[in-house]
This record gives structure tokens, C-alpha cells and sequence, in this order.
């Protein structure tokens, strides 16, 4: 077959997208909030080839007590996984309902830095009343409201992110001088509930801008690199990709995957017995893996990746690594990413020229 | 050779600790000497923390500025500027490094306590109880041009918001009981029912409402730096804080004057006053003789303080935009112009220009001085110079009569600063000894000889300490 590659991105928060998921987890609990395990989940993700890892986050527990209420921040794992992995994209899910775009950005820019340019950013929103408690912030109470702090957020972090050109750390011994101020911009925004000055702390990250993934009803996609596309069947994935202008698009899978020990059916009969697996509008696969290849082999048509989102990570990461990855890449269906190679290059993006360089040569070019 | 601990000393026992601080914004790293690494890059961060830990340092230290400096309105540039999230960076040296401390400077004016105390806590879960945090809180109103509050908060406020968030952020630290989470699959449920407490905080700085989402680490929760030189700042410290980062630790007068205040705070606030580590900031200059430590020296101001970055500190000093003047030479004929605001932002306030510039004037004329060598002699003494011997009597003597627990080393080259403190004066430190062989525990808090946090103390660790 040819063809651009399908890009596989996969959830790795918790013990998998299940509820329950902990229950068939190959280690306690009280493990799952260890550097150990945020290291090994992340590593066999890497060595099963695997283009992207994100991270789930929220201010909010993950599950409603006394089940899965544990959490270590997105970025904190994320800076923690890229200094213990090498070639995987590591994409941490980071609200801005009520963070600090500021910081949010910052932090985003310094794990690009730390990961040599394989960091993503999954846009998302805090919905829940609770969170904005949590913040002890006013509430943003409607989706409108709550898209627009994700699209001012989202701006804010892209012009910090261009604030510094790429080469305004000049060094030169000559004058002394350490930074070029001329490389280096006052952002200047202003929006509906806050305004933020400039330039960043942080000099521009490797990748120039991180990779923005979202979902396409809640960013505007002038903003995304990829959006994440929802659908129950093939039909409606392949309608609401056509409908994006996003750069890139993904479809969210959720996948169950029958294991030597039990068929997918029934290790999720298993599950249900404890907590529904709530029904997100998305494709779910249960099933083998060869089912998943072929489903993935037909959505390649449609999309240019998937963010997989198994049922239990210990179980269908497994799977995944012995048996679907390899299938698809035997099919030269996916491309393993290499090393040395930053995120946006292994998706095919290109680097973007600096915002604030770009208007500063034209005005040059005007003058002359 | 071994020597005995005299005991004619306050404190025969003491140890030295060390933290390293790689700087941010400054103009102490030189940048322009051949060796002299990237700033940004994660391999320069690596190797200073393995490097420390090599030295079997307590911390590795990183400082916060959450905006570019400016003079005049113009973005200074002779700096060193352009640095990575502490908490961030901190995380990625979590999976790197095995005993050391990460110590991130954190501010409490421009965060919220639900999401700091959240990434702290992640952070000291990743490094097993490793995590430290320096609470600053922005000496200006110009930071807040970045953030969603804006503005301005004054310094009374600062440090009640401060106060008040450690408050909230210990209440979530210790929202989880001791095994609260089941250690096995099987379990009936995650977490044993009502073992994760909801935390309600109304008070004059937060009205938050929130379920804690992590367990306690291995220590308890982060260490409490401080570094504020203020009366508030120094009270804040003993009420607070396990360790204070402070600007007094090269002349022994200054630095025991310093101890013997933060000791009065401690006592006044029903603390022993043995429960606060005192860390000043330090450069440490070695050489294989005193006149080589000295040349050395010299070497290292002029790179340090070149001739832009010295007008630039005088103009700081005058008033006056001396960019155009010539360093090597005298010092300006005019007197210094005292505004209130200079529209310089990152510069300490200078309380009396004209006394410093007439003090400045009389030496540079009995010593015949250029302006930089003035700069370099009359400002800010950085430090100690020496052997490795000769300065490892000089911090046992230092150590041994109170007058500091150890030093947050500045390194002024990065990344290889510290070798020679680490492969020089550390065994030197050790034999008199006066430095650990090998580290005390897998925290921060064990390393730095700290008892537990402040709210885990039981009834009779509180009656001991009033
Ligand atoms: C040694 C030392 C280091 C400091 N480092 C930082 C820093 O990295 N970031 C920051 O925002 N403030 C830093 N500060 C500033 C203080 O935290 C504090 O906000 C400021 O000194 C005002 O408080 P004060 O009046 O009590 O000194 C530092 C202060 C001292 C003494």
C-alpha cells in the first residue's frame, strides 16, 4: 500500500479509559502514582512505536471517590517522561478555563525544550462547576464562554511561544551583549477578560511552535495542528474530518482488545459490572487486533491519524506493541518515528516561521 | 588525614550542606568564556544536578522571574535571560537524578493554591521526596502585567497572600490520610472510603473548595525554602519555612547576626531554634594557591562585569543613561539624579544614591579606580576565594559557631562550575569532618536534617518546640 503513514497517538492517563480499569491493572493502586510506573507505561508506548503519548489532566479528580481520585499533573509527567524516553511525541492535556496562560505556555515551551522538540499540547476545557471551586475563580459557565478562554489562551501561548526569535540569544562578546532586543516582542494581547504583556521567559521552543491538538467545535482551527474528531462509525468520522481545515485530523478510538486470557467482550463484561463505560459519541472497537488493523487500514482513508484510548492499559498496551503495531507497519501502514526527529517532523508539519521575524523582514523589504 | 571535631565550638557536630542555584536572569554566569554551555539547553541542567549529585549536594536550586527585565523601557539584554519552568525542568531532573533535592522558587502573588500545590506535589511524587519550594512573592507590580490578576499587590498583602497559600497548599498536602489508597487490585474500591478529604478554605485571599487529587510523598510534603530579607520576610521564614535561601553568608559578623535574628524569630514563634536550615547564596572561587584563587578572581569580575554591564549598573546608580561613557574610564562628573521611578524594572532600589556615589567617588580617587574597577570593588562582595583547604577552614569555622548551615552555590560557569568545588574542596570538606560521605536519605528533608513538616508534628514534637 502507499500513501502517508497513519499516525498512531495513544492515552496513557490512569490505568486506561475504563472506569474500572484499575481492577485488571497488573499493579495496585497505591502504584499508580509512582515515577516508576508513569516511566514503564511511557516506555513500552516508545518501543511499540508509537508517534504520540498524551496525558489526561484536570483540576478535578479523574473518578468520583472513593474510585480512581489520584492524579500527578499532565506536565509534570510529560517533563518526567521526556527525560526518561527518547523519540515518542509526549502531548499533555492542559485546560486554560482558569489557568494562567502565561504559565501555561511557559511550561509548554520548557517541555519542548527538555523533550528536543517532541511536545505536544491537547487543548481542553474544565467544565465542571467544581473546578472553578477548585480554582476558587468565577465560574465559566457556558461553552461559549469557556471556548473563548480556550482560544484566547490558545493565542496567548502561540505569540509567547514567537516572542523570542529564534535566534535573539546572540552572545556576542563583542558588545556584550547577551540578548538581541530587537528578537524579541511585546505580545501585547488583549482579550474579553484579561490582557497579557510579553515577551515570554522562556527563549522559543525547538519546535518554533508546539503541536496544537483540539477539538475542532471548541478551537478555532487557525489554531490547531490537529484536530481530534469524534464519531460513532466510519461514516460520521470521515464527515467530521471532512469538515475541518485543521492541518491534520485524528479520529478518537476507544478500543478493547481480546488478550490470550480473555476475549475483549468479556474482560469488558468484567468492567461493566463495576461502572459503565460511558458512550462519548466515539468509534469503539472490541474486538481482535486484527479487526483494529483492518478498522484502522479503512479510517487511513479518512484521517491522518488516531488517538487510541484503550480500555486497560496493561492489557491492550500489550496488544497494541505485539500484535497491531507490528501488523500495520509489516502493511507500511504506520511509520515508527525516528530518532532525533522532533514531533512536528515526524507528523509532516512544518516549522513555522516566527510571527514577529516574518513582520519585521517585511517591513524591511517595505523600506526598501 | 582525619581530624577530630574541636569541642570548643557551639556546634562541634554541624555539618555543611550544599545546594547548587543554576541562576536565571543574571550577569554572575559568564557566557562569553569559551566553555561556557547553553542556558536553555537540558543537557546544561543534567549535568550541573548530576554533578551535584556526584558532590552529594542537599538541592539543586532553580530561581523564578515571571517577566523580562527592563531599563528605560527597553528589555535589558547584557544578561543572561531565558529560562525554563522551575517545576517543569525540576520534573525532568526528577527521572535523571536519584538523591538530590529539586527545589523550585514559586510564586504565590501570580498562582493559585489548587494548581501549584497540585504541580509541587507531582513533583515531589516523582522524585520519591525530593521536592523543595522557595515561596517568593514578586517585589513589583510589573510581573502582573502577565497574568490574568494584573497589577499590583503591596507588600503587606503579598506576604499575607503568601501565608494564606501555604495554608491552603498544606490542607491539600495533607488531604489524603496515611494509606488511603488500596495496595492491591482486589480491593473493594480505589481509595478507602472517606480517607481523601474535601478542603474548604474561605479567607481573606481564597474561597476554594476542592478535593486533594494526591497522597503524601515520602517526606511528608515539599520543603519550605524562603529567601526575603524583609522584617516580614524573616518572620514569614520562622513561622514557615524548614530552610532560608538569604543574601548574608560572606562576612562571619553579618552571617551570624543573621542566624542569631532568624534564631530570636524561631523562639518567639514556639520553634527550636535548631529547626531552620540557613543557606546563603555564595560564589566559591578555588585555586591551587591564594595568589592563584586571587588572579582567578580578578579574571572572573572582568567577564563578569563588563564594561557595558558596569555603566549599565552605574547609570542604575546615577540616575543617568551612561551607556555612551567610556567603563575604563573616571567616574561621571555628575551628581546622581533621585527619582521615585525610574521605569527600571528588576533593579534594587537604591536607598540613598548620593551618599553611595560620594562613598564611590572618594574611594575611586585614594585607590585611583576606573569606573568598572569601582563597580567591580564597591559593589556587591560575591562569595569566597581560596584553596580548597583555606576555605574548608574557613566554612568548618563558619559552620561550627552557627553562623550558617551550609551554601547555595552559584556557579559562575555552566555547566562545568562545579567540578572543581565537587572534586577539590568537597574531600577537603569531608576529612575535616564537616561534610557527609555519602547521603543520609532518599529525601530532601532527611538530607537537610529536618524534622517532620510543621503540621505533621505529633502533640509531644509541639510541646518540645514551645
Ligand atoms: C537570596 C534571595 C533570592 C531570591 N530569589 C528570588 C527569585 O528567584 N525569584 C523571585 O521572584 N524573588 C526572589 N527573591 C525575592 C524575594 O522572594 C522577595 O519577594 C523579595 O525579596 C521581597 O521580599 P522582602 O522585602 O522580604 O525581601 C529572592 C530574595 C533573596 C534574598
Amino acid at each position: 500500500m502507499s500513501g502517508p503513514a497513519l499516525h498512531l497517538a495513544v492515552e496513557i492517563d490512569g490505568d486506561g479509559a475504563h472506569p474500572a480499569a484499575w481492577r485488571r491493572a497488573a499493579h495496585s493502586p497505591d502504584q499508580l502514582l509512582t515515577p516508576r510506573r508513569v516511566a514503564q507505561v511511557a516506555a513500552i508506548a516508545e518501543n511499540a512505536g508509537f508517534t504520540l503519548i498524551t496525558l489526561d489532566d484536570g483540576v478535578l479528580p479523574p473518578g468520583a471517590s472513593p474510585d480512581p481520585v489520584g492524579r500527578i499533573g499532565a506536565v509534570e509527567r510529560a517533563a518526567f517522561v521526556a527525560a526518561s524516553t527518547s523519540t515518542i511525541g509526549i502531548a499533555p492535556v492542559v485546560p486554560v478555563t482558569y489557568a494562567e496562560p502565561f504559565h501555561v505556555s511557559s511550561q509548554l515551551a520548557s517541555l519542548d525544550h527538555i523533550s528536543a522538540g517532541r511536545a505536544g499540547w491537547v487543548v481542553a476545557e474544565e467544565e465542571r462547576p467544581e473546578a472553578a471551586r477548585a480554582w476558587g475563580r468565577p465560574l465559566v459557565a457556558d461553552a461559549d464562554a469557556r471556548a473563548r478562554e480556550s482560544r484566547d489562551g490558545v493565542e496567548v501561548a502561540r505569540a509567547l511561544w514567537d516572542s523570542w526569535e529564534d535566534d535573539a540569544v546572540i552572545r556576542s562578546v563583542a558588545t556584550s551583549r547577551y540578548l538581541d532586543r530587537e528578537r524579541l516582542h511585546y505580545i501585547d494581547f488583549t482579550g474579553d477578560t484579561y490582557a497579557v504583556k510579553g515577551p515570554a521567559i522562556v527563549p522559543r521552543p525547538p519546535q518554533g511552535q508546539l503541536v496544537v491538538l483540539g477539538r475542532p467545535d471548541r478551537v478555532p482551527a487557525a489554531q490547531l495542528d490537529v484536530a481530534l474528531v469524534e464519531g460513532r462509525d466510519l461514516a460520521s468520522v470521515a464527515t467530521a474530518a471532512a469538515r475541518t481545515a485543521a492541518p491534520h485530523v485524528f479520529a478518537e478510538v476507544e478500543v478493547a482488545l481480546d488478550t490470550p486470557e480473555a476475549t475483549a467482550a468479556e474482560r469488558l463484561a468484567d468492567l461493566e459490572q463495576h461502572a459503565p463505560w460511558t458512550d462519548r459519541g466515539r468509534l469503539r472497537h472490541i474486538g481482535s487486533a486484527d479487526q483494529l488493523v483492518a478498522l484502522l487500514g479503512d479510517l487511513r482513508r479518512h484521517v491522518d491519524g488516531v488517538r487510541l484510548r484503550p480500555l486497560v492499559l496493561d492489557e491492550d498496551l500489550a496488544v497494541l506493541s505485539r500484535l497491531v503495531l507490528p501488523a500495520l507497519s509489516e502493511r507500511r501502514l504506520v511509520a515508527r518515528p525516528l530518532p532525533g526527529t522532533s514531533l512536528r517532523s515526524t507528523l509532516g508539519l512544518e516549522r513555522p516561521a516566527n510571527r514577529f521575524a516574518a513582520a519585521a523582514l517585511a517591513t524591511q523589504e517595505d523600506a526598501r | 588525614m582525619t581530624r577530630t571535631d574541636p569541642l570548643d565550638v557551639p556546634r562541634p557536630h554541624a555539618r555543611l550542606h550544599f545546594g547548587v542555584f543554576f541562576q536565571g536572569v543574571n550577569h554572575w554566569t559568564i557566557w562569553s568564556a569559551p566553555d561556557s554551555g547553553s542556558q536553555i539547553d537540558p543537557a546544561s541542567f543534567r549535568q550541573v544536578a548530576q554533578t551535584a549529585e556526584r558532590g552529594l549536594f542537599d538541592a539543586f536550586f532553580l530561581g523564578e522571574g515571571l517577566r523580562l527585565r527592563e531599563v528605560d523601557g527597553r528589555i535589558h539584554d547584557l544578561d543572561v535571560a531565558g529560562r525554563p519552568d522551575a517545576i517543569t525542568q525540576l520534573a525532568a531532573l526528577a527521572a535523571v537524578t536519584r538523591r538530590i533535592g529539586l527545589v523550585s522558587t514559586s510564586n504565590s502573588t501570580f498562582n493559585e493554591p489548587a494548581d501549584l500545590a497540585r504541580r509541587l506535589s507531582g513533583l515531589d511524587l516523582l522524585s520519591e521526596g525530593r521536592a523543595g519550594w522557595n515561596v517568593v512573592t514578586t517585589d513589583n507590580a510589573w510581573t502582573g502585567a502577565n497574568f490574568r490578576r494584573g497589577g499590583y499587590l503591596d507588600h503587606a498583602d503579598r506576604y499575607r497572600r503568601a501565608e494564606e497559600f501555604l495554608t491552603v497548599a498544606r490542607a491539600l498536602w495533607d488531604g489524603w490520610e496515611d494509606g488511603a489508597v488500596a495496595d492491591s487490585a482486589g480491593a473493594p474500591a480505589w481509595s478507602a472510603p472517606g480517607a481523601v478529604h474535601q478542603v474548604r478554605h474561605q479567607g481573606p485571599q481564597f474561597d476554594v473548595d476542592l478535593a486533594p487529587t494526591l497522597p503524601r510523598s515520602a517526606q511528608g510534603h515539599p520543603v519550605i525554602f524562603q529567601a526575603g530579607d524583609s522584617g516580614e520576610g524573616r518572620d514569614f521564614a520562622a513561622r514557615n519555612a524548614d530552610v532560608i535561601f538569604s543574601a548574608h553568608g560572606n562576612d562571619f559578623d553579618d552571617a551570624l547576626a543573621f542566624a542569631d535574628d532568624i534564631r530570636r524569630r524561631l523562639r518567639a514563634v514556639g520553634r527550636p531554634d535548631d529547626d531552620l536550615r540557613i543557606l546563603p547564596g555564595t560564589e566559591i572561587i578555588l585555586g591551587a594557591t591564594e595568589e592563584e584563587a586571587q588572579e582567578k578572581k580578578h579574571w572572573i569580575r572582568l567577564q563578569q562585569v563588563t564594561p557595558a554591564t558596569a555603566l549599565g549598573i552605574a547609570g542604575l546608580l546615577w540616575g543617568i543613561d551612561l551607556s555612551d561613557r567610556d567603563a575604563d574610564g573616571p567616574l561621571p562628573e555628575e551628581d546622581p539624579v533621585v527619582t521615585e521611578n525610574d521605569g527600571s524594572f528588576g533593579a534594587r532600589r537604591i536607598a540613598d544614591p548620593r551618599a553611595v556615589v560620594a562613598e564611590w567617588r572618594a574611594k575611586a580617587q585614594a585607590y585611583g579606580w576606573s569606573l568598572r574597577e569601582t563597580v567591580i570593588a564597591l559593589g556587591p562582595q560575591r562569595g569566597h576565594v581560596g584553596t580548597p583547604s583555606g576555605l574548608a577552614d574557613k566554612f568548618a569555622h563558619f559552620v561550627r559557631h552557627g553562623a550558617i548551615d551550609g551554601f547555595n552555590v552559584t556557579p559562575y560557569l555552566i555547566p562545568d562550575g562545579l567540578d572543581d568545588i565537587v572534586d577539590l574542596l568537597v574531600p577537603e570538606l569531608q576529612e575535616r569532618g564537616i561534610y557527609r560521605t555519602e547521603y543520609t536519605g532518599p529525601t530532601l528533608r532527611e538530607n537537610l536534617g529536618l524534622r517532620a513538616p510543621l503540621t505533621h508534628r505529633s502533640a509531644p514534637d509541639r510541646r518540645q518546640a514551645g
